[in-house]
């Protein structure tokens, strides 16, 4: 069984189809790329997936269980966890903050403890401190764990993002274009941290990206859409020398 | 563990300078030093306090515009005369239905207009704050658009105390947990909030009662100290009033709403004397704030031992420089 299976999705913006008859599946432990030209829906494909958007047609399954439709919080729960494109972290709350909010799925203590600031209360909170400091060690921001959000330079609000989503401790990670922005170096050290963190945390990865080098050297199976619609699949040698990404990216040849 | 040491001598501090606080009181009240003009304006100060600290929780911490919350004073009012003078029930029993009720109405609102967002939501919470206050005006057992007197006056200094510490321990507690993270990060990014777990519309509602809760409580702490209510005194003007607390302390500070609330009830029993102007000079000091702090008198900061001491150690430091 697949890790995550989609069965002929379809969303629509009015008139206009984003996605249409989107087949697609992921295995445990994979590591998958979907790519494609500007407002080709790749973004789509990840707000339907994690219920931002609900889909006009089709069904999500996750480990075989359906999650088509379900709201983003559940699906949280049940184990996906993503970042954005235009970073989205909480810019006003600390570094570490930011991670706790995460970690807010596993409180192990009730609101009525809170109000009466029970010793379980201290307990679980020094236990939530504890991991988000741990998920901030990973990514080197220990150290900055009491500094806004905001207050990052560009790369590490990009890696306090993935710490984010990765401490709601999903099975499936969602990267949306998590090298953009970045130079050479910094996109070649992020690759190699999302390959550690694959196998540190056994996940699945699908990312998207648009630095195709990045793409072709760490994905081991790529999805390209184009206008909503899959024209090629397959390994990266495969994708490489496939005419219809060519002219999707490029443009048709003149004869 | 020096640290837990700290904070454990740093809460034995507070509980004695707020003892401290309160028999003062207490001695000035029955010494007679604190005359009755005081006496009144103590007890708007600290109903004040809760309606705004409330508030904020609503509009400064979840981020939801609510001008509502006077719909929910009223209920608490109401709801507490009509089981303390109407049915005879001892004050105390009138107190938490007086909540209850406000919660209970906090929820029926709260659940279909915080799916709203923005100016739709201010203007629904609007709308519903006025609906309470025309249904309590229609309602003859309380006495319709004339309301109900010969109300007996209970809320003395350590109710108002009391009530005032609940308030305010239940509401920081609540920021301060990872309950209130979540609550906190629905104001931030909605959508990246629901990504990460939290369900937005669940905790919007929660602030919201809670919220609610204790505006009930600030309504029946009124209700037994003025002798008389009737529904107009719970107007949009009244949720005006307690918003401009929340917005001119800070949007999202706890102490500032405690230190806006103070400012606006003692700005306010000072200009009583110069009537004509009142409404102009209130005005212009609100204009004026809003110029040079237009994100509060706090922020979104806490007034803490650290500030105070930054603030503290700044001006020595500065002295010393001379």
């Amino acid at each position: 069984m697949p890790h995550l299976q989609i069965n002929n999705l379809c969303k629509a913006f009015g008139g206009l189809s984003a996605v249409l008859n989107f087949d697609f599946y992921i295995n445990k432990g994979e590591l998958v790329g979907l790519i494609g030209p500007n407002g080709a829906g790749k973004t789509t494909v990840f707000n339907l997936i994690t219920g931002v958007y609900k889909p006009d047609q089709g069904n999500i399954y996750l480990n075989g269980e359906d999650i088509t439709g379900m709201p983003p919080y559940d699906i949280c729960k049940k184990g996906i966890a993503r970042t954005f494109q235009n970073i989205r972290l909480f810019n006003d709350l600390s570094v570490l903050d930011n991670v706790k909010i995460s970690l807010h799925i596993y409180v192990p203590y009730s609101l009525a403890t809170a109000f009466l600031r029970l010793p379980v209360f201290f307990k679980g909170e020094d236990e939530i401190t504890q991991q988000a400091i741990k998920f901030l060690e990973i990514f080197g921001l220990d150290k900055k764990k009491d500094e806004k959000a905001s207050n990052l330079p560009y790369g590490e609000q990009r890696r306090l993002e993935i710490a984010r989503a990765l401490a709601t401790r999903p099975s499936l990670l969602i990267l949306d274009e998590p090298a953009a922005g970045m130079n050479p170096n910094e996109t070649k050290e992020l690759m190699e941290l999302i390959n550690w963190i694959r196998s540190e945390f056994d996940l699945s990865i699908l990312l998207i990206e648009h630095d195709m080098s990045l793409v072709m050297g760490v994905c081991e199976r790529i999805y390209v859409l184009d206008y909503g619609q899959i024209i090629a699949e397959g390994i990266p040698e495969e994708i490489r020398n496939n005419k219809q990404v060519i002219e999707a990216y490029l443009g048709e040849e003149v004869d | 563990m020096e640290d837990k040491k700290s904070k454990r001598g740093k809460f034995l501090l507070e509980v004695i300078v707020l003892a401290a606080l309160f028999i003062l009181v207490q001695y000035l009240i029955t010494t007679g030093l604190l005359n009755r003009y005081y006496q009144i304006n103590l007890t708007l100060v600290v109903i004040n306090i809760i309606l705004a600290v409330s508030l904020n929780l609503i509009n400064g911490f979840t981020g939801q515009l609510s001008l509502g919350h006077a719909g929910f004073m009223a209920i608490g009012a109401f709801g507490s005369v009509i089981i303390s003078t109407l049915l005879g029930y001892p004050f105390i029993l009138g107190i938490i239905v007086a909540m209850l009720a406000a919660a209970m109405a906090g929820f029926i609102i709260g659940v279909p207009t915080l799916r709203l967002k923005g100016d739709y939501l201010a203007i629904a919470t609007l709308g519903f704050g006025e609906i309470i206050r025309v249904v309590l005006q229609n309602i003859d057992y309380i006495g319709g658009p004339a309301g109900i007197s010969g109300i007996s006056k209970m809320t003395t200094w350590p109710v108002l105390f009391i009530s005032l510490m609940v308030t305010m321990v239940v509401i920081v507690n609540m920021i301060n947990s990872s309950y209130g993270r979540a609550i906190i990060a629905v104001r931030e990014d909605e959508i990246a909030a629901e990504i990460m777990g939290v369900n937005t519309t669940k905790y919007k509602v929660l602030a919201f009662v809670v919220g609610a809760a204790f505006a009930g409580l600030a309504g029946a702490l009124y209700a037994h100290y003025f002798y008389i209510i009737k529904p107009e005194t719970f107007g949009f003007l009244k949720s005006f009033d307690i918003l401009v607390m929340v917005v001119l302390g800070g949007l999202g500070s706890t102490t500032g709403a405690v230190i806006a609330a103070i400012f606006i009830t003692v700005l306010n029993a000072f200009l009583q004397e110069y009537a004509a102007v009142r409404m102009i000079i209130y005005a212009t000091i609100l204009i004026i704030v809003m110029i040079y702090r237009p994100q509060g008198l706090l922020g979104n900061k806490e007034l803490s031992y650290k500030i105070l001491k930054k603030i503290w150690s700044g001006k020595n430091a500065s002295s010393t420089n001379k």
